[in-house]
């Protein structure tokens, strides 16, 4: 398979501070990669660099992009931010008419296939009858399928998730995935997200990257990247990783907390953790 | 598959077309309002001249339609040459003044936004008291000078507000923070000036408080081009604005470049307003309440609120100069205090009985 999105020695920096100091990361055409790391790791950052948001140095190529110029970039990769701005008093179906944008330009008016577009990608993500609603007025779970259906109206073959599960419950984080899943395997999407749930990251996709200290430290199948080792060491947390046929389950060790010693005997926890390193 | 295609598109066709019948029905709306607006500004008046008389007068003007009106020579020209220049310039001033607050508005993502927020008000008010405490303008010769020296100090105070925001930063809050320095300093000039010249005082403060008055169609030939490229360019860009709404970052990850595009419209926003208030003096409100209503009623979205802004800016200021000068007829109170007098209260009663949030 072709590389959809090619990474090459990225280097960032905001304001001086040098964020990303040599990321190299290849995702192949229709290929699920969760970039996990600790908070200010550049996570954010690097979907920023390829959205071309940022001024970076090294090699971003994005397959099939002719020209740097924007618009071009915005028909290639379809960004769902980690807190999207919701516009007061805009309605659903002009929120999703938004993601046409790229393809009619900033001064046509949508056509009739923009609308089509976007009705279709309303009904597929069960927001049929919101059309005429608020933004502002839906639930958090609505709302993140709304970002969502803004985002696939786009029609990029690339799709960019910057924790596309922070405020949703558990069911809905769950929604959003499998949706993002079955949207990937239908259109043939290459998605890229950044996740803190490691669980999560290693149930769904194919790779987990982690991010730390501005380059990519491990990159692979979940079972070989999410070790007790590897996020001690780039989260500074004690887990224990449990294995199931999924693939692994991350579960914190209280090191501090009455519980850990009341619930637990203190012995027994330290022998777990020392299962899987 | 193909069942589900063709209820899509039905669905599809379903949306545009309740949404293009609400536009349809809102700019419906706008165009009877200028009427009902023009034909109340040309038929009342002092002169008490039959209301069908003015209206078979104005037929006779179009071209191709010839109607004897049966008005005598004095009644005709003030019809012609003193309501109807008078009439346009409001439409002209309303129009500029409201489509500028909404664009302000929507190019800041800010709904307390108005045409004055970068200092154009207040460089404008400077510059005509410096023209009138100079006794350089109004009415003393073929060109006055005071609508002039308005609009060099708007575009100055617009200019260095615009420049000073982007040394403290690139920020849109950056910028109205240095709107209120420049707009603060130049105040402050400008009632020095106020204060160190009396006798000019009472002409100063009635050009600051803003009026619809012509000579002719000198007024008016010298806004129209201004209106005609500013809201040309506003209207041009209020699909743009609409992306702007979800902030600078997503608008660019939507292919814009949204600074750009907030220098474009803010330059035509600006030099509208700038033009606007030089030859009407600072009326307030309309940029602020004008667009706001619009919303309550039709809605946010800037592809229709910036269209209605023009009609209804237009009706309303048209309205709102009838009133100044017939309720102390034959005196004129200043159009200020009616914009803010009737604007006011106005507004409060949409915001009560709207069941829309708007911001």
């Amino acid at each position: 398979m072709s590389a959809a999105v090619e990474v090459e020695a990225l280097e960032v920096s905001l304001d001086r501070t040098p964020i990303l100091t040599g990321v190299d990361l290849s995702v192949s055409a229709g290929e699920w990669v969760n970039v996990v790391g600790p908070n200010g790791a550049g996570k954010t950052t690097l979907l920023r660099a390829l959205l071309g948001l940022v001024a970076y140095d090294g090699k971003v190529h994005i397959d099939g992009l002719s020209s740097q110029r924007r618009s071009v970039r915005a028909q290639h990769l379809a960004y769902v931010p980690q807190s999207p701005v919701i516009p007061q008093g805009m309605l659903v179906g002009d929120y999703v008419l938004l993601g046409r944008t790229p393809h009619r330009g900033i001064f046509a008016a949508e056509t009739a296939t923009d609308t089509r577009i976007a009705t279709e990608v309303l009904e597929r993500l069960d927001l049929g009858g919101f059309g005429e609603r608020a933004v502002q007025s839906l639930s958090g779970g609505e709302r993140q399928r709304a970002v969502l259906a803004r985002a696939l109206a786009q029609q990029t073959p690339i799709l960019l998730l910057d924790e596309p599960t922070t405020a949703l419950d558990l069911g809905h984080q769950q929604d959003v995935l499998d949706l993002v899943d079955r949207l990937r395997r239908e259109r043939g999407l290459t998605v890229i997200a950044t996740l803190h749930d490691l669980t999560l990251a290693a149930r769904y996709g194919d790779r987990v990257a982690i991010l730390s200290e501005g380059r990519v430290a491990a990159c692979g199948p979940p079972d070989g990247v999410l070790t007790v080792d590897s996020i001690a060491q780039h989260f500074g947390a004690h887990v224990r990783v449990l294995r199931d046929s999924d693939g692994p389950v991350i579960v914190p060790t209280a090191t501090t907390s009455a519980h850990a010693t009341s619930a637990a005997p203190a012995g027994r926890a330290a022998t777990q953790n020392g299962d899987h390193s | 598959m193909r069942a589900n295609g063709a209820s899509g598109a039905a669905c599809a066709s379903g949306i545009q077309l309740q949404a293009s019948a609400l536009r349809a029905r809102a700019l419906v709306a706008g165009v009877v309002a200028v009427v009902i607006a023009v034909v109340a500004g040309l038929t009342i008046g002092p002169a008490g001249i039959p209301a069908h008389r003015v209206l078979m007068e104005l037929a006779d003007l179009l071209p191709g339609i010839a109607v004897e009106s049966g008005l005598n020579d004095a009644h005709k020209a003030i019809v012609t040459d003193i309501r109807l220049p008078r009439v346009v310039l409001g439409l002209l001033v309303g129009a500029t003044l409201a489509t500028s607050g909404a664009t302000y508005q929507a190019a800041f993502r800010n709904p307390l936004a108005d045409p004055y927020l970068l200092g154009i008000a207040a460089g404008a008010g400077l510059g005509a008291t410096i023209a009138i405490v100079n006794d350089i303008g109004d009415g003393a010769g073929v060109f006055d000078l005071v609508p002039i020296a308005a609009f060099g100090g708007a575009l100055g105070a617009v200019t260095v507000a615009y420049l000073a925001g982007h040394i403290g930063g690139r920020s849109t809050a950056s910028l109205i923070l240095a709107g209120i320095a420049v707009a603060s300093f130049l105040a402050a000039c400008q009632t020095y000036l106020l204060q160190a010249n009396a006798d000019a005082f009472r002409r100063i403060l009635a050009w600051l408080l803003g009026r619809i008055a012509t000579s002719g169609w000198a007024e008016p030939a010298l806004l129209l081009p201004y209106f005609l490229v500013t809201t040309a360019i506003m209207l041009r860009y209020r699909r743009a604005l609409d992306v702007l709404a979800v902030g600078d970052e997503e608008a660019a990850a939507l292919g814009l470049e949204p600074r750009r595009i907030r220098l474009i419209v803010l330059l035509a926003a600006s030099l509208g307003a700038a033009a606007a208030v030089s030859v009407s003096g600072l009326i307030s409100f309309v940029g602020i309440i004008v667009p706001h209503a619009i919303r309550l009623v039709f809605g946010t979205s800037n592809r229709i609120l910036l269209p209605l802004s023009v009609l209804f800016g237009a009706a309303f200021l048209v309205l709102a100069d009838l009133t100044a000068r017939t309720v102390l007829s034959p005196a004129e109170l200043p159009i200020g205090v009616v914009t803010a007098f009737l604007g006011a209260p106005f507004f409060v009663f949409v915001l009560r009985t709207s069941r829309r949030e708007i911001w």
